[in-house]
Order: structure tokens, then C-alpha cells, then sequence
């Protein structure tokens, strides 16, 4: 107490250096946190409020280039000198594009307040004054104790004081934190853990001080100071806000970090804005079209200084210099600034709106897609990102995660050979009905399998399938849950080990309990206890796990599932025939591609184990290499066993997933599986997604331990790949059939984290690239979340390619991020990657839809939009150009400034706005049947530096001949009454006119899809500019503004004269023709792919919808030996200790059998610390280095937060 | 670093959405509506050879006619042309050209004789010419007050920034105000037609109705109305300094008088180009059965006040009939018979490569 009086004391002077070394928080002592003043739970993520809104939102568009470039352009207008053009040309359009911009941003901000507010609004239970309190997070406080309860989520970052269960222990998923699904286990200080009254918990005035801040999610230091006493705190006792609570009644916590201090909000980054290679290049564009545009001015500036220098100075009888103008050349000056406004609109400003609003469109698109909705967990697809919609049609790369995107990560038990007897049918065939599993009471009713041949063994009551059964119930490390009677849920720590459990539940082997010691299940109906003596854990290099129990005859039975290398090797000889058959079996299942286990059991002797037993015990005991000589008794035992059968466990791929894989091959999209998984388990899915294939020329596996192995590996890959390529290359023009090989050589690579670390390092890097490209797939297996954003970050470092990341968990988050487009699965996982995601939907095949139809169509869209935007600006604005040359170089308009106006933003935004939304040169049917229409995306063809030349030079070309025909035409012209229109307003009219039919003429040839909304559009376009035209003109504006419409009567007496339609007319023709011409051309004598599909879709469109024609992707893989099991330590440790037991009583935590007891006071620090020791090293199932200071190196720190 | 794009608003693992739209787009199936599927009835144009051809034959084939036509409607315009600039000493004008001075009170006038070897039939009218004028330099185009010119008094008392200089003198507005009204044309011609039997006959030109209709009565205005005393309205106003009379003593007629004298309002419709030429006067016809202007001997007296000179500016008095499509242009039947005939030949060619190297078949090889 003293102490503490002391730190009040100390706190006037030193508060600030205290706030920022440490944080002291103090239980139920709101006086004392608050002088630290720390931040509440409040949370904001909304950027403004109603009175900041208009002050920020405007500072903030006009930092953007392109609002500042206008708004430069409207101070140049308002000096009088250079105005060539009235301010409102400049303003109304930059007004209009200011509030659609911060309309969305409102918008935007709006819906983030929104669920600020749910948030903050959320209900937390706080102890207030002895008694349990309902408050909204919001008035959560440092220092305040809560409670929380089972699946709520946790408000802040807590110290978990004491828990529902025993020793303080509760239960977590960090799916929101890392993506995690599995429980991970928090536990209470001993001294706190039996707080569990609201009346202790009232008198509990421990301080906490510990670090300040930070987003580290898996690290935490403090000290609770207690009644005199430091305890040390680390994070194993902290709950972290976004984590849910799960198996656990309630805990109480206290309050260490809130709001935005907490861990998850220090995370919340401000994701890194991606802009997409057309917007590179448009910037590029836009930069030269500034050069350009000075250019322009400079040529004309020099003309007009000629100009006044020649014919200015002698015109001054009628036109005298302005008094400032005291040379030539200074009018020039102020000519080019004069220019320079006036051809400002090359560059329009509704060029950066246009585009805003089609990528809007298209994410629309994508988001209403019925063909991207799931319906089974009712998630749409969604494009979280607007602005990146044109680069899903460029796409050359795909990263992919495996677990979960590829596959569903659900484990199904479809096949098992028993006894040398296959049993269950092949999936493909599901005609077969279900079994049925009505005579057990106790069945999962979501449990399926198609053999009912093994149900009528089962209850023939063969001894083997009896034994198998019995075996898959008995040996494993799940954790079943009763609910209710008969109502059974498991907690496995593996999918595998969920499945098998689940299988032996429906064939009649229920487990339905444990306790430390003992095993219950529901044997056909006849409940039997097995008394458990020992579990010898699974880990990697074992590969196997075993259990031995004593039935309830006294029997001692060893049972032992395992990879099947590693049970084969340690079978009793009396087993071999068999082994031959199961052999046989399993290279049948491996070859569809599903997940094996052998198992096997053994009879033991009661005096034999009891020597072992003894022996284990005193291993256990042993402080020095206990490991190894555990495992070398576990060796000893698991020594002659009979073989049992093998089970064979579906790794359910997504659906329609390698056909996908197929379809975007064709694309010429490179696939690449990036997966934390085992080498076996990747390449296993990679044979069942295809892309490993038995007839693949070769695959090379790199899976090296040191920076030479690796380089080895690697140049000898690249030297066979090449040599090869080489060789076919050049026989490719003697003999067509080495030809046909040559296109199929095709090669794979697969490699792993370990040497991923190696080849990443600078020197290596080019030859992995090299080496990979060559491959038609790679996969990298074992590697953690960072190299996997190394891994994209290397090929978009050296391949200027556009790279894709798919994948659905926290470990894919830093992939995502990294690649030009992420994209998440919305599956049962965390929304982790869906959050980072730029796109997300529930299902892997979506992505033949969004990149191929949807991606497609954007680019497509996109680059005619652009194409056309730049060739109508050009047309446009390069008349004033040539007009220079007639009127003394004077900047004078050729168009009235209302004209100027409305040109971009009203006559032709709609039309071109129209076809950028709905254009599809080919429908989505024909995009996904002929892959190869995506090639041109890839290789940027549809618009580029070179399609910007040919557009703007077109758009040059209209220019002159808008400007020359009326030129040539005009200065004789003369009206029917006699009075000449030759004026400029006349001319003015004509050209508007002449201008707005055949950019209206050109964007329909461009449209390649007329709807009904382009029809509007550009029908509505042009008699919108008719009818402003005369209103604009017309004696009533006139009257009410005569300084601003001058060209009153315009109009009427122009467009009334046949001789003006002629020019018009004249006009169009000549610039659309030689267009046409050459489209034509192109179209008949060098058709692309898109054009014969296009033909091909037209005449088919009579003959009714065609079907899909479905790729049935045939596997024929004859691959075998997979394993099945997390590569995580097992619980075995955790069951036996008995911890995570409830019923477990004080008796039998004692019972002296137990093998575990000894060290069973340190078993979680002990778990955590071999986890993390595998997590690090990753140690390879392949045996070898078990540490490398590499992996660890590599490591994301996140990756260890998930234990 | 892996959570760092969490927010908040998604702990409770639903999705509000931020992105488009900002709705929940979760547990909602998108409407299956032809919009919405991208999948909206259309017409899909495809480019050939059956679609393009056609089109070049017939382009040419209407082009040409309307262009024969064209060229010969031009032709059939009888147009005559006289430059009096006078820097050439054989001219009659030279005299009045090189003795120019701002300061004449009085006009310097010089004739000049010339013959029209065909009758002019119908009306004919006269225009003026004017060589490298620039009536479309932005600073001569924007210096006018078209509020001033439309009958406001308060610009007519003090006209816009954008007539400077020619704004005010001695702080007396000056209207019209600019330098478009300050430069207006004041030559005066006049024509005479000398009878073979000696006697000079003086021709009528009408002077009104050489201005557009809604100049004349809509964009100008008098100040006050049109029926109001016209100098006591221009009080306190003084003349543009090339002036000689003050805008309300340009004619008698008052309706032809101040900003609706239509020689003012002619000048004040700035021309295009540098070239161009003005409505001066029409020439009625008057009976059906001799020719407005017959062949003959004609005689053109000009008062010569408009100093072009310095410039290296050319003056011309031109007699033009009109046909349907305006004055004498034989550009716009060369140019249609021009592009008719390209289109035509370009459509021969065309169906000649079509038919040679054409792929009439695209659809059948289609590989992947």
C-alpha cells in the first residue's frame, strides 16, 4: 500500500514518461487509471462528423492531382489577361465532380459511423459497485473487471482473472485475430483463478503494469503486483479483444487495454491503396498529354509572338495593345498560359469521374451475379475494392492457399480397406444410395457412405471390421461433449481424427466419454469402458500415434494408426500377405486422391507392459533428452503389430475445383498453390486438383535444407526444363510428332518452405523465377504467411505481371495484401481474408467467373472507354489548335463556352459512360468456353501506348477535318435571304454539331452491345444537345443574360440552312470512314479470336442456348501414401493430464498410473513451448535437420500466435 | 500485421459492407433481373462485308449526284468581284488611299468604272470584302458590351471592362462601346449604271434587311425602346473615336437608327476567318421582265474612309446572286463528289479483298 502511495505521489511529474515506457492499470481503481487518462473502448473509424465533413472531404479531393490541376487552371481563367474561357467552362465541371466524389465519401463514412455505432453499442457486463452491470462497450473502462460469457466476444484486451472451469482455464477462437479455427487455451494465474465471487472480485486491487501498446498479437509482458506479491504475466493469460469465448460458462477479466489501444485496433492499418496498370498508364498518358498540351502552347505562343510581331503591331489601328502588353513577345507569354486553358480539356476532368463511376458499375456487377452467389451459406459475390475491376482481365498469376480454397477442409470418411476387403464406392458414382444408419441410435446424421456392404459386416459381427472400428474409436486424442443424451459433438484437434471418430460413431463404435484414464464407448449398443494406460502421441517424426488400453476383460491391447510407410515397417510377418492387398488398396485411394492411414493393433503382455510402463515412467521423469527416450520406448512397443486395414479420408476439394484449375491453364494464368501444408498433403491435392499429373514430363521436388542443396536442386531443374525446351525447340521444325511433345512437355515443381527460405535469398531468386515459369505448376508447401507475400512479391518484383492471391485465413492476409488483387473466400474460417480481400466469394470456382467473364468485360470495357475518351477529346479540343493559325494565334474558342461546358460532362458522357457499363463483345457463356479470349488482357493489348497513339491520332485526324471542311466551305456562305454566315457563331454551331454526330456516329461503331440504355443514351444525347443548343439560344435566356448568351439566334438561322447540313453531313462521312475502313479490314482479313467468336455466337443465336461443355477433368494419378494428420503436436499430453477435464475428481488426478503426472504442473508452459519449437522449425516429415535457424528466421510473428 | 486491415465494424463476423452500395449484402441473393445479369436484350452489330460494302456503294452513290449538283447550282451563281483597296497606282482609289488621314472631316471619294458581261437576273446582292482583317482575334471578339448593345441603360451608362479601351473617353461612356463597333466599316458605295446612251443611272440598294432577323430585333435593342428619342437617350454617351457620326445619326429612318442600323449590326456579327466578306446592300428586283442588272457599263463610287492600308488589308465590293445553297462555293460539290467517288472506289477495292482474302468462313476454326 505504501508503495502505491508513493506512485500517486510520483505521478504530477512523471505521468508522461510512465504512459509512454509502461501502463500501470489498477483493478477497480477508476480514480487511479483515470489520471493516466487512457483511451476508452470507444471505437471510431468513421473519418468525420457533420461539421468536419466539408473542410476535410475537400482538402483531402484536392490533393488529388487531377482537382488540383483544374483548380489551378480556374485562378489562371480568372486573371482577365489569359482568360480565354469563363470561369464556369472550368467550375462547373469540377463542382460536379467535388460533390459526386464527396457524396460517396459521405456515403462511405456514413456506413462506417454505422457500425462504429453497433460496435461501441454492443452490451459488456462490468462489475460497478459490487454488483454485475449491463454497459455498452463504449463505457468499458481501463481497470474495470467484466464478465464475459460463452460465444460472446471480447470487448477489449483482458487479463483473464478466473473461469467456469477448473485451474482457471477457458477457451478461445481467435478466428477474427488470426483465422484460427481450433480452441486455443488461456489460463489464469493460480492466485486468481479462485476469485470466482462477485465479492472477491470486489475486493481484488491487483496493479497491472506492463508494456504500452503495441499490435504484437502473440506477445504480451506485465506483472500483476498483488498483495505484495509479482506474478509475471505473459500473453497465455490475456484475452484480446475480437476473440470469441467458447466451452467456457463464463470468466471474469480485467481490463488492461481498451478502444483503440487495444491489440486488434494497433492492427487496424490503413490498408495500402492498389492502383491497377491501366491507372499507371493513364497516368503516364495524362503526364504526356500535359507535355503535349505545353507543347501545343508553346507552338501556338511562338505563333502568336510571329503573329504580333508581323501583322499584330500593323493591326493596331483597330485592335491596340492592352496597355500591360509592352512587347510581342509578352503577349506570347500570356498566350501560351491563354492556350494552355483553352486545350486544357485534351485532359478532361470527367475522365478520372468516368472511371470512378464504371468501376463502380462493375463491382455492381460482380456483387449482383447470381452465378457467384452460394446459395447453401447465402454469400454473394463482393468487390470490396472498386477501382480495380479492368486488372481481373490481365490476370497471369494466381497464389493459392490450399486449405480452404482449394479444398473445404472438410475430412470425409469415404473408403477403407478391412482385412484385405475394400469397402465404399467411388464417389464420382453417387447413384448408390446412402447407407443406412437408422439401427444406430447414436449416429451423426450428417455422416454419409455408399457401401452398405460394410454395415452388413459390421453386423455379422466380423471380428476384424469389429477391431478396426474399435480401433478408430479408441485411438485418438478427441474430446466429445454430451449435450444432451445422444447428442454427441467432438472436439478433435484435426479434421482427420474428427472424421475417423465420426466414421467408428455411425458403424456402431460410439465413443461417447473419456476421463484421464479410462475410454467409454458405446460398443453396438453395449456400453464398454477401456481403461486408457497410455498414449503415445502423435508427432511428425513418429508419423504415427497409438494407444494402449485394457479392455474389460483385462486384455492389454496396443492400437496404433499411422502413415502407412511407417505401420508397414513395424508389422508382425504374419502380416504380409495382407500387407500386399491394404498396399494394393492404398495406391487406389492415394490415386483419388484421398488422405490414408494404415492401421494396426497388437496384443500386449500384462508383465511385458508392466515392465515397459515402468520403464516409461522413469523416462518421463528424466529432465535431460526426454524426448528421445520416449520416443525410443514408444519405438519398442510399437514393434510387431497386425495389420488392421487402412482408411481412406477424402480431403473434399471445393466443388468444381479442378475444373477451374483446367479452364484458367487455358487462360495461360499460372497457378500456384502456396499452402502451410505438408509436402505429401500439398502434392496430394495438387494430383486431385490436377495440376500434377502422372503424365507431366517431370516434377521436380526441392526440398533441400541448405543454400547449396537448394541451388543444386534448382539448377539442375532449370538445366533439365531448358536442355529439353532446348532440344524440342529446335526439332520442332524437322518432325511434327516431336512438335506435339514438345507442347505437351510439361513440368511441375514443388518445393519447400524450408528451401523457399534459400531460394528467396537474392542470389537464388532469378533461378527459382526461371525455373518456376518454365513449370506448369508450382507449389510451395510448408511456408509461412510471410513467404508467402515474399513468394508474390518476387514475381511481381520481376515479372510485370499481374498477380492474384486467393486464399481464406489469417495466413493468407499478408498474400492478399501483397498481390495486386486479393481476393478472399468467405468460408466457415475467420473473415480475416475476406477483410483484406479487394473480392470476395464463398466458392474457389467463382474465380473462373470473375476473371474470365467479369474481369474480362471490365478490361475490355475499360480500354474501349479509354480509347474512345481520349480520340473525342482529341477530336474535340485540337479544332482550337488549327483554328490558332486563322485568328492570329489569339487563344480565341472555336465553340461558344457553353459548348466547352457541357461538351464532356452532358452531350458525351452518357453514350461512352453506356458502352463502358454494358459492353460485351462476347456473352459470359462464350467468355468461360474459349479461355484463350482472355490472352489479350495479359498481354495489355487492348490498350496500350500504342492504342493511345492511333486514338489520339484519329482523334487528330477528325480535328483537321472539323476545322477544314467548314473552313473550306464557309467563307462564301451565304443564306437564302443573301446575309452571309460566315460569322464565327455560325461556324461555332456548325462544327458543335458536326462534332457531336460523329463522336455520336463513332461510339456507335464502338458499341459493341446495343441495349436498350445505349439506344437511350446516345439517341438522348444527341437531342439533348439540339435542345440545349436552342435553348441556350433562344430570345428568353438571352433576354434575362444577354453577357452570357450571346449566341442568341444562332441556332435557328444556322442549322435552318440546307448548305449547313451538307457540311454536316460532308463531315461525318469523311471522318468516320477511314475508320470503318480499317476496322473492316481488320475484322475480314486478320479476325482475332474474339471476332470469330463473336461471328460464331451470332449465328448460333437461333439455334437456341448451347450447353456448356462441361471439362470432366479425368485424374490419372496412380500416386499412393498420404498422411492424415495436423501436423501439430497432438492433446494427448493435455487428455492425459486430465486438465481439460471437468469431471476429472482430485482422486484421480493423483492416480499414481498416470504417465504424465510428474511434470504435469508445468503441461502448458511444456505444450506451448514444443509448439511453438514446431511451429518455428518446422522440422520436415522427412526427418533430416529438425531446427533451422532460417525457418525461424522467416518466420511472420503472427504464425506463432496461433498457439 | 495479419490483422491489420480489421475493423471493428466486423467482430460480429457480418459484414456491413463499406464497399458499393454499403448495403448488407449478405444472406441476399442478387435479383435475377436481365440488368442485373448483365444479360440485357441488345443488338450486337458485327462489321461485314454484307453490312460495310452496301454501305460504301451507297455513300457513293448519293454523294455524287448531290455533289454534280452542288457543283453546278455553284456554277450557274454569277459573282462579280472588285478591289479597291487602291495600293496599286494604276487604281483609282490610290489617291484617296495613300492621303488618308483620321483626322478627314470630309471623304475622299474615288470612282471606279467597270462592266458586267452577263445580266444579273433575280435580286442581286452586294457585299464588301475585307482581307486579312482579323475580326476573330479574341481581344477584338470579346471587346463589346452585348448588353450595352441589347438596350440596357446601365451599361449604356457604363459599359463592361471588356471594351477597354474603347470603354470611355474623359470618363463619358462611349457607345457603342469596343473595338469591334469602334473599327465598323464606313465606306459608302454606290453604284450607277451608265446607259449606253450616256446618261448615268443611279441603282437602288436597299439597306435594310441585310441583318439577321433575331439581330435585328432581339439581340439589339435601343436604349428605351426602339420609338424612344434617340438622342436624348445617347445623352451623355460619346461616339467611338473613329467615328464620324454618333450612333443615332447613322440613318434617318428610325428604324434603322442607332444600335439597329443594320450596317452595325452586320459589322457586329464577327466574322470567322480573316477573309470574309459583309452584306452591304441588296439590289431588288424590280421588274419581271429586264434583269436586275443588266450587261453593261457600271459605275462605282466609293467614299473612301476605311483605312486597311497599314495592314496590308484588302477592300472589295462584290455582286453575287444566290442560288438555293447560298453564294458562289464550288468546294463544298467538289468535296461531295470527291468523297462519293472515294467511297465508291474504296467499296470496289474493298469487295476485291473481301473476295480474294476475305475469311468468309471465321467461325469454323475456332481452336483453343
Amino acid at each position: 500500500d505504501f508503495k502505491r502511495k508513493e506512485n500517486i505521489d510520483k505521478w504530477p511529474k512523471s505521468h508522461i514518461d510512465v504512459k509512454f515506457k509502461e501502463r500501470r492499470v489498477k483493478a477497480n481503481a477508476w480514480d487511479y487509471n483515470d489520471r493516466f487518462s487512457y483511451a476508452d473502448n470507444r471505437i471510431k473509424t468513421s473519418k468525420y462528423n457533420i461539421f468536419t465533413f466539408l473542410p476535410i472531404n475537400l482538402f483531402e479531393q484536392f490533393q488529388r492531382v487531377a482537382n488540383a490541376y483544374f483548380s489551378v487552371l480556374l485562378i489562371l481563367q480568372l486573371i482577365p489577361e489569359i482568360s480565354s474561357l469563363s470561369w464556369f467552362t472550368t467550375i462547373v465541371p469540377l463542382v460536379f465532380v467535388l460533390v459526386i466524389t464527396a457524396v460517396k465519401d459521405a456515403t462511405d463514412d456514413y456506413f462506417r459511423y454505422k457500425s462504429d455505432q453497433q460496435v461501441n453499442n454492443r452490451q459488456s457486463q462490468v462489475l460497478i459497485r459490487g454488483s454485475l452491470q449491463n454497459e455498452k462497450w463504449m463505457n468499458v473502462r481501463v481497470g474495470d473487471i467484466i464478465k464475459l460469457e460463452n460465444n460472446q466476444f471480447v470487448a477489449a484486451d483482458i487479463l483473464l482473472l478466473c473461469s467456469s472451469e477448473p485451474y482457471g482455464l477457458c477457451y478461445v477462437e481467435t478466428a477474427e485475430l488470426d483465422g484460427e479455427t481450433n480452441l486455443k487455451v488461456r489460463q489464469a494465474l493460480t492466485v486468481t483463478s479462485d476469485l470466482g465471487d462477485i465479492s472477491k472480485l470486489m475486493d481484488f486491487d491487483g496493479e497491472v503494469i506492463c508494456e504500452p501498446p503495441n499490435n504484437k498479437l502473440d506477445r504480451f509482458t506485465g506483472t500483476l503486483y498483488w498483495k505484495g506479491n509479482k506474478y509475471p504475466l505473459d500473453n497465455e493469460k490475456m484475452l484480446l479483444r475480437g476473440c470469441v469465448l467458447r466451452n467456457t460458462e463464463w470468466c471474469f477479466g480485467m481490463v488492461i487495454f481498451a478502444g483503440s489501444q487495444t491489440k486488434l485496433m494497433q492492427n487496424c492499418g490503413r490498408t495500402k491503396l492498389k492502383r491497377t496498370s491501366i491507372d499507371k498508364l493513364m497516368n503516364t498518358l495524362v503526364l504526356w498529354i500535359f507535355a503535349f498540351l505545353i507543347c501545343m502552347g508553346v507552338v501556338l505562343a511562338i505563333g502568336h509572338t510571329i503573329w504580333e510581331t508581323y501583322v499584330g503591331t500593323n493591326f493596331r489601328v483597330f485592335l491596340p495593345w492592352d496597355t500591360f502588353q509592352i512587347s510581342a513577345v509578352f503577349s506570347g507569354f500570356l498566350t501560351f498560359w491563354s492556350y494552355i486553358i483553352i486545350l486544357n480539356t485534351v485532359v478532361p476532368i470527367s475522365l478520372y469521374v468516368s472511371v470512378e463511376v464504371l468501376r463502380l458499375g462493375h463491382s455492381y456487377f460482380i456483387n449482383w451475379d447470381r452465378k457467384m452467389y452460394h446459395s447453401p451459406m447465402g454469400t454473394a459475390a463482393e468487390a470490396r475494392t472498386t477501382t480495380l475491376n479492368e486488372e481481373l482481365g490481365q490476370v497471369e498469376f494466381i497464389f493459392s492457399d490450399k486449405t480452404g480454397t482449394l479444398t473445404q477442409n472438410i475430412m470425409v470418411f469415404s473408403k477403407c480397406s478391412i482385412n484385405g476387403q475394400m469397402y465404399g464406392m467411388d464417389r464420382l458414382k453417387k447413384k448408390t444410395a446412402c447407407v443406412d444408419f437408422s439401427f444406430n441410435p447414436l449416429c451423426d446424421r450428417r455422416f454419409k457412405f455408399f457401401d452398405s456392404s460394410l454395415v452388413e459386416a459390421i453386423k455379422m459381427e466380423d471380428p476384424a471390421v469389429q477391431e478396426f472400428f474399435r480401433l478408430l474409436a479408441l485411438c485418438h486424442t478427441v474430446m466429445p461433449e454430451e449435450k444432451s443424451e445422444g447428442n454427441l459433438v467432438y472436439q478433435a484437434q484435426s479434421p482427420d481424427e474428427g472424421a475417423l471418430v465420426t466414421a467408428a460413431r455411425n458403424f456402431g463404435f460410439v465413443f461417447r466419454a473419456r476421463t484421464p484414464e479410462t475410454v467409454t464407448l458405446c460398443e453396438m449398443g453395449r456400453t464398454v469402458t477401456y481403461q486408457l494406460l497410455a498414449i503415445l502421441d502423435f508427432n511428425n517424426v513418429r508419423k504415427r500415434m497409438s494407444v494402449i488400453v485394457r479392455s474389460p476383460e483385462g486384455q492389454i491391447k496396443l492400437y496404433s494408426k499411422g502413415a502407412d510407410t511407417i505401420i508397414f515397417e513395424r508389422l508382425d510377418p504374419s502380416s504380409e500377405n495382407l500387407m500386399y492387398t491394404t498396399s494394393e488398396h492404398l495406391s487406389e485411394f492415394a490415386g483419388e486422391g484421398l488422405r490414408t492411414l494404415a492401421l494396426a493393433y497388437k496384443d500386449l503382455d500384462e508383465d511385458y507392459f508392466k515392465v515397459w510402463m515402468k520403464r516409461l515412467l522413469f523416462a518421463s521423469t528424466v529432465i535431460e533428452n526426454r524426448e528421445d527416450q520416449l520416443a525410443v520406448l514408444y519405438d519398442e512397443i510399437e514393434l510387431g503389430m497386425k495389420l488392421l486395414g487402412a482408411t481412406a479420408i477424402e480431403d473434399k476439394l471445393q466443388e468444381g475445383v479442378p475444373e477451374t484449375i483446367a479452364c484458367l491453364n487455358l487462360a495461360d494464368i499460372k497457378i500456384w498453390v502456396l499452402t502451410g501444408d505438408k509436402l505429401e498433403t500439398a502434392m496430394n491435392i495438387g494430383y486431385s486438383c490436377n495440376m500434377l499429373r502422372d503424365d507431366m514430363n517431370e516434377v521436380f521436388v526441392i526440398s533441400g535444407h541448405s543454400l547449396q542443396d537448394v541451388a543444386k536442386e534448382h539448377i539442375l531443374g532449370l538445366s533439365r526444363v531448358s536442355s529439353a525446351g532446348h532440344v524440342e525447340k529446335t526439332d520442332a521444325f524437322a518432325d511434327d510428332s516431336v512438335f506435339e511433345e514438345a507442347i505437351i512437355a510439361e513440368y511441375a515443381l514443388v518445393i519447400n518452405g524450408h528451401s523457399l527460405a534459400h531460394v528467396l535469398e537474392p542470389q537464388l531468386e532469378h533461378i527459382l523465377l526461371d525455373l518456376a515459369c518454365l513449370c506448369k505448376t508450382v507449389i510451395c508447401c510448408r511456408v509461412t504467411p510471410m513467404q508467402k507475400a515474399q513468394v508474390v512479391e518476387l514475381v511481381k518484383r520481376h515479372k510485370r505481371a499481374v498477380t492474384l492471391a486467393i486464399g481464406d485465413g489469417a495466413n493468407d492476409v499478408s498474400m492478399i495484401k501483397t498481390a495486386h488483387i486479393g481476393v478472399g473466400i468467405s468460408g466457415q474460417e475467420g473473415m480475416q481474408a475476406v477483410l483484406a480481400s479487394d473480392y470476395s466469394f464463398a466458392q474457389f470456382r467463382y474465380l473462373q467467373r470473375l476473371l474470365l467473364v467479369h474481369g474480362r468485360w471490365s478490361y475490355f470495357r475499360m480500354c474501349n472507354f479509354l480509347g474512345y475518351f481520349f480520340y473525342k477529346n482529341f477530336a474535340f479540343t485540337l479544332v482550337h489548335f488549327w483554328y490558332g493559325f486563322f485568328c492570329g494565334f489569339s487563344a480565341q474558342t472555336v465553340y461558344d463556352q457553353w459548348f466547352i461546358t457541357l461538351f464532356n460532362i452532358v452531350y458525351t458522357s452518357l453514350p461512352v459512360l453506356a458502352m463502358g457499363l454494358f459492353d460485351q463483345d462476347v456473352n459470359d457463356q462464350n467468355s468461360l468456353r474459349y479461355p484463350s479470349l482472355y490472352k489479350p488482357g495479359q498481354q495489355n493489348l487492348l490498350f496500350n501506348k500504342r492504342q493511345f497513339f492511333l486514338c489520339t491520332l484519329q482523334g487528330m485526324a477528325t480535328s483537321f477535318l472539323l476545322f477544314f471542311i467548314p473552313y473550306g466551305a464557309f467563307p462564301l456562305m451565304v443564306k437564302e435571304d443573301g446575309s452571309p454566315f460566315s460569322d464565327q457563331q455560325a461556324f461555332a454551331v456548325t462544327i458543335a454539331t458536326s462534332l457531336v454526330i460523329v463522336v455520336s456516329v463513332q461510339i456507335g461503331l464502338d458499341t459493341h452491345y446495343w441495349t436498350a440504355v445505349n439506344h437511350l443514351f446516345i439517341w438522348g444525347s444527341l437531342m439533348v444537345y439540339f435542345a440545349i443548343l436552342f435553348a441556350m439560344q433562344s430570345d428568353g435566356l438571352f433576354g434575362i443574360f444577354p453577357s452570357s448568351f450571346p449566341f442568341i439566334g444562332t441556332a435557328r438561322n444556322c442549322l435552318s440552312e440546307k448548305s449547313v447540313w451538307l457540311v454536316v453531313l460532308l463531315t461525318t462521312v469523311v471522318c468516320v470512314m477511314p475508320g470503318l475502313v480499317v476496322r473492316f479490314l481488320r475484322v475480314d482479313l486478320f479476325p482475332t479470336l474474339t471476332d470469330k467468336v463473336r461471328r460464331l455466337q451470332q449465328s448460333r443465336k437461333k439455334q437456341g442456348p448451347q450447353e456448356q461443355n462441361l471439362r470432366r477433368v479425368r485424374r490419372t494419378s496412380s500416386r499412393r501414401s498420404a498422411y492424415a494428420f495436423s501436423h501439430q503436436q497432438g492433446f494427448g499430453e493435455l487428455i492425459t493430464s486430465g486438465k481439460n477435464i471437468r469431471r476429472s475428481t482430485v482422486s484421480s488426478l493423483c492416480s499414481p498410473e498416470r504417465i504424465a503426472q510428474s511434470h504435469s504442473s508445468s503441461w502448458i508452459e511444456n505444450m506451448l513451448k514444443r509448439k511453438n519449437e514446431v511451429s518455428c522449425a518446422s522440422p520436415e516429415s522427412e526427418g533430416g535437420a529438425p531446427k533451422s535457424v532460417k525457418g525461424t528466421v522467416c518466420m511472420d510473428p503472427t504464425d506463432q500466435a496461433q498457439f | 500485421m495479419m490483422a491489420s486491415s480489421y475493423s471493428a465494424k466486423d467482430e460480429d463476423g457480418h459484414i456491413t459492407v463499406s464497399g458499393p452500395g454499403g448495403g448488407t449484402l449478405r444472406n441476399k441473393k442478387p435479383e435475377n433481373t436481365a440488368f442485373k445479369q448483365q444479360r440485357l436484350p441488345a443488338w450486337q452489330p458485327i462489321l461485314t462485308a454484307g453490312t460495310v460494302l452496301p454501305a460504301f456503294f451507297i455513300i457513293g452513290l448519293i454523294f455524287i449526284p448531290i455533289g454534280i449538283g452542288l457543283y453546278v447550282t455553284s456554277n450557274n451563281i454569277k459573282e462579280f468581284e472588285i478591289d479597291y483597296t487602291g495600293d496599286d497606282t494604276s487604281s483609282p482609289c490610290y489617291n484617296c488611299a495613300q492621303n488618308f488621314s483620321w483626322n478627314n472631316t470630309k471623304s475622299c471619294t474615288c470612282i471606279i468604272p467597270f462592266q458586267l458581261d452577263q445580266p444579273y437576273e433575280s435580286n442581286v446582292f452586294m457585299y464588301y470584302g475585307l482581307s486579312n482583317f482579323y475580326q476573330n482575334h479574341r481581344r477584338y471578339v470579346k471587346s463589346r458590351d452585348d448588353s450595352q448593345l441589347n438596350g440596357n441603360i446601365d451599361s449604356l451608362k457604363k459599359p463592361s471592362k471588356e471594351c477597354e479601351p474603347y470603354a470611355s473617353v474623359d470618363n463619358k461612356p462611349i457607345a457603342p462601346c469596343g473595338a469591334i463597333a469602334n473599327s465598323m466599316f464606313n465606306d459608302t458605295l454606290k453604284l450607277f449604271y451608265n446607259d449606253p446612251n450616256g446618261t448615268s443611272v443611279p441603282i437602288l440598294l436597299t439597306s435594310t434587311g441585310i441583318a439577321w432577323w433575331t439581330d435585328k430585333h432581339v439581340k439589339f435593342r435601343n436604349p428605351g425602346g426602339n420609338n424612344a428619342n434617340l438622342t436624348a437617350v445617347f445623352q451623355g454617351t460619346v461616339k467611338p473615336v473613329n467615328w464620324h457620326r454618333p450612333v443615332y445619326e447613322l440613318d434617318t429612318d428610325p428604324e434603322n437608327n442607332g444600335f439597329i442600323n443594320e450596317d452595325f449590326i452586320v459589322w457586329m456579327r464577327t466574322a470567322a476567318l480573316p477573309t470574309f466578306r459583309k452584306l452591304y446592300r441588296i439590289i431588288q428586283k424590280n421588274n419581271n421582265m429586264a434583269p436586275t442588272l443588266p450587261r453593261g457599263n457600271y459605275t462605282l463610287v466609293v467614299d473612301y474612309n476605311y483605312p486597311v492600308r497599314s495592314f496590308e488589308g484588302r477592300k472589295r465590293m462584290i455582286l453575287s446572286t444566290i442560288s438555293w445553297m447560298g453564294g458562289k462555293n464550288p468546294f463544298l460539290g467538289i468535296a461531295y463528289i470527291t468523297v462519293g467517288s472515294v467511297c465508291f472506289f474504296l467499296g470496289v477495292v474493298l469487295l476485291v479483298i473481301h473476295h480474294k482474302y476475305g475469311n468468309r468462313n471465321n467461325s469454323a476454326n475456332i481452336s483453343n
